[in-house]
């Protein structure tokens, strides 16, 4: 066997493979062969690394140098310099936005040093179409230990112990729900996982699908051992063909080494998982609705009781849990309950993994002990407002939470400091806004999100944010009053406490958190009829400052209606009749002397 | 492909591939490992450092220490190649040249095992920054 000295590890997640990846994956595969050193370096395909804003990244190991933005024709240089002659390829290295100096070991990036990796561990790390690489990292141990020494009970006491919850966004405690499904009876009972990941901006789950799919399969057989299942379903929104193709094959490849199917390990226990593919609902996420679309259903939620844990798929009892829950059992039952507990806050343990997005320097996926203040994702790991700007508002849990301010900055993040500010951990997206984000807009665009995604079976949701909007759009168009700001938040609290599932309750947090922390903002646009951050288009207008205007014509030559005049070296003008306000005039002059007023 | 039967058969199978890919796991943490540098430029290797790494390599895991062995550029010192650092944990790096294979071996054996100094140790004439 060719013992490596070396090896390159090419993300493979869906975001790389968009910038080619793959490609550069066979480049350097080729120029290895070409140099013969094929027993000497291993190039692996790995889950994603988190760090997608400057992807394809390619990690060397063993001296951890973490190369960015890396190209398919790269590749020759990277295999001449850094594999053959030890030296690194400097361009390639990650560039500290603040210090401006090159980073070349990942260990010292400020992305990386507050992270603490569980659900996380093996993306980025590891060949996630190759069982064997699972395997050696503990993989299907946990499994092994729970089938040969644990009654399910004990199993489950481990789960309740670890103070584990549910990652997809309600955070109900994990072990708990595993013993409400142990001691329904039913014959068959299922096992399901929520794979329907539809908060915009999210991409956690999609992730560790595709960067450590055996992990779950792992967790879910385990999970059926606990409750007594012998079926595992997982419920995957079809748009996200790569984790589907690697779920197979990991499934595929876990059936033939004996630790899917019948009699698994020499235990008895007997366990297989299934597909079922979703259309991509927002609301499939809720576990009643998806379990209506798996059976073939209209995705429509209905009322609990009765619990999944009662009457879940085809009637029969039934434990549906995240992929991302799913992924810290096995690392529980390896390093112990005590362990996982350790870590976190007093009644929110282990980590949240997180989508930064937005006005943000380090876009991508982190994992962060719960605890964590807000302070230190933004400015720390996510390295501070792009473009030096000031920071605003950050919108947590994606179109179910809320914005939260400077203020919220240091409070510690877990499931009930969220809620107590108005947001929630939702399923952990987190999009970053600065000083020149319109908070109403900002609503508005979260509300049409909602309204497009409400099922409309209950009249609240479906009726009520569809009036929501519509109050927000008048608002944005100069055309509300301060009663309508008071009938916006009483309707936002109808909503909140009438709609039928997590869907509509959670839909008004957008307009009622802005409204709280933002109050100054509509009253902006209602009183005085302006947008504070000239973002919405019918209360601004552009205007030419004569005494900057030089008269160089880039304005006009750029402007797509030709609604600017005036001759060479003199003051332009616009024509406030045909400007469509698009911006980009004040964008292509150089001399500040387009102004929004 | 058999199935794995047991717990004790999947533990013996870990045990079999782990080794594949311990190299990622070690470089999470090096600062607890013996760090080994190879000095790999075309001195280097014109000099024979690619046997030396392999044999490195090779012999630190069949002597069971707990050790990375990475390849990096020119050190400087072509005159006493092959050059190669060693940075036992929680100590200061130190350069030994001219090393063949006997005398990676007594490196081994006595630098790394037991923190003995041995003959051939070049001075440090520059500062690094890292």
């Amino acid at each position: 066997m060719a013992k490596f000295k070396m090896h390159m590890l090419v993300c493979g997640g869906t975001g790389c493979r968009a910038s080619a990846s793959d490609m550069l994956y066979k480049n350097l595969k080729k120029e290895i062969q070409e140099k013969g050193l094929e027993n000497e370096v291993q190039v692996v395909t790995t889950g994603c690394f988190g760090f997608c804003e400057q992807g394809p990244i390619v990690k060397m190991i063993p001296d951890n140098t973490f190369y960015v933005g890396v190209k398919p024709e790269d590749a020759a240089e990277i295999v001449a310099e850094h594999a053959i002659k030890g030296r690194k390829v400097n361009r390639l290295l990650y560039k500290d936005p603040v210090k401006k100096e090159h980073v070349s070991d990942s260990r010292h990036m400020g992305f990386y040093k507050k992270q603490i990796r569980i659900a996380l561990r093996n993306c980025g790390l590891m060949d996630p179409e190759n069982i064997g690489e699972y395997l050696a990292a503990d993989g299907y141990e946990a499994l092994g230990k729970v089938l040969a020494e644990m009654t399910p009970e004990e199993a489950i006491q481990v789960v309740i112990d670890s103070g584990l919850r549910g990652r997809g966004g309600g955070g109900f405690p994990t072990g708990l729900k595993w013993k409400i499904a142990h001691g329904v009876k039913g014959d068959p009972k299922y096992v399901v996982c929520n794979a329907d990941e539809g908060d915009p901006g999210a991409f956690m789950d999609r992730s560790i699908l595709e960067g450590d799919p055996h992990s779950v399969l792992e967790a879910m057989a385990i999970n059926g051992y606990c409750i007594g299942a012998s079926k595992g379903l997982i419920y995957i929104r079809a748009e996200y063909p790569l984790a589907i193709k690697r779920l197979k094959i990991a499934i595929e490849q876990a059936r033939e080494y004996g630790l899917l199917g019948n009699d698994i390990l020499g235990s008895g226990f007997n366990f297989d998982i299934e597909l079922r593919y979703g259309a991509g609902a927002f609301v499939c996420g809720e576990e009643t609705a998806l379990i209506h679309s798996m059976e073939g259903l209209r995705g429509e939620p209905t009322f609990k009781p009765p619990f999944p844990a009662q009457s879940g798929y085809m009637g029969m009892p039934t434990n549906v849990n995240n992929v991302e829950t799913y992924a810290n059992i096995p690392v529980i039952f390896n390093k112990g309950a005590k362990w996982f507990s350790s870590i976190g806050t007093e009644k929110s343990k282990g980590t949240k993994v997180f989508a930064l997005a937005g006005k943000i320097n380090n876009v991508g996926l982190i994992e962060v002990p719960m605890g964590i203040t807000l302070r230190e994702v933004i400015f720390e790991i996510g390295g501070g407002i792009k473009g030096g700007k000031k920071f605003k508002a950050v919108q947590t849990g994606g179109p179910s939470g809320g914005c939260l301010t400077e203020k919220h900055l240091d409070a510690p993040i877990d499931y009930d400091n969220l809620l107590a500010s108005g947001s929630m951990m939702g399923s952990g997206g987190m999009i970053v806004m600065d000083e020149d984000d319109c908070m109403v807009s900002v609503a508005k665009f979260y509300l049409e999100f909602t309204v497009e995604e409400s099922c409309g079976k209950c009249s609240p949701c479906r009726i009520g944010n569809k009036r929501l909007h519509e109050s927000l759009d008048k608002i944005t168009k100069g055309q509300a009053t301060l009663e309508d700001l008071d009938k916006l938040r009483n309707l936002a609290n109808v909503i909140k406490d009438t709609s039928l599932c997590g869907l509509g309750q959670t839909s008004p947090n957008p307009v009622l958190s802005t409204l709280d922390n933002f109050y100054e903002e509509y009253v902006a646009h209602v009183i005085d009829h302006t947008c504070p951050s000239g973002k919405c288009k019918d209360l601004i207008r552009y205007e030419i400052i004569p005494e900057n205007c030089v008269g160089c014509t880039a304005c006009a030559r750029n402007c797509p209606v030709n609604c600017i005049s005036g001759e060479r070296k003199q003051v332009h003008l616009i024509d406030q009749s045909l400007c469509i306000k698009c911006g980009a005039c004040m964008e292509k002059c150089k001399f500040n002397a387009v102004t929004i007023i | 492909m058999t199935k794995i039967k047991s717990l004790a058969d999947l533990k013996k199978m870990k045990a079999d591939l782990q080794s594949k890919i311990a190299l990622r796991e070690k470089s999470e943490n090096p600062e607890g490992r013996v760090q080994v540098k190879v000095a790999m430029a075309t001195c280097g290797i014109a000099s024979g450092a690619k046997e030396v790494m392999e044999f490195l390599v090779e012999e630190l895991e069949k002597r069971n220490i707990d050790a990375i062995v990475t390849q990096t550029g020119c050190m400087g010192y072509c005159y006493a190649e092959p050059t190669i650092e060693v940075t036992l944990p929680n100590q200061e790096p130190v350069v030994f040249g001219y090393v063949d294979k006997k005398k990676a071996d007594d490196i081994i054996e006595k630098y790394i095992k037991t923190g003995e100094l041995l003959e051939g140790i070049i001075p440090v004439n520059y500062e690094k920054i890292d």
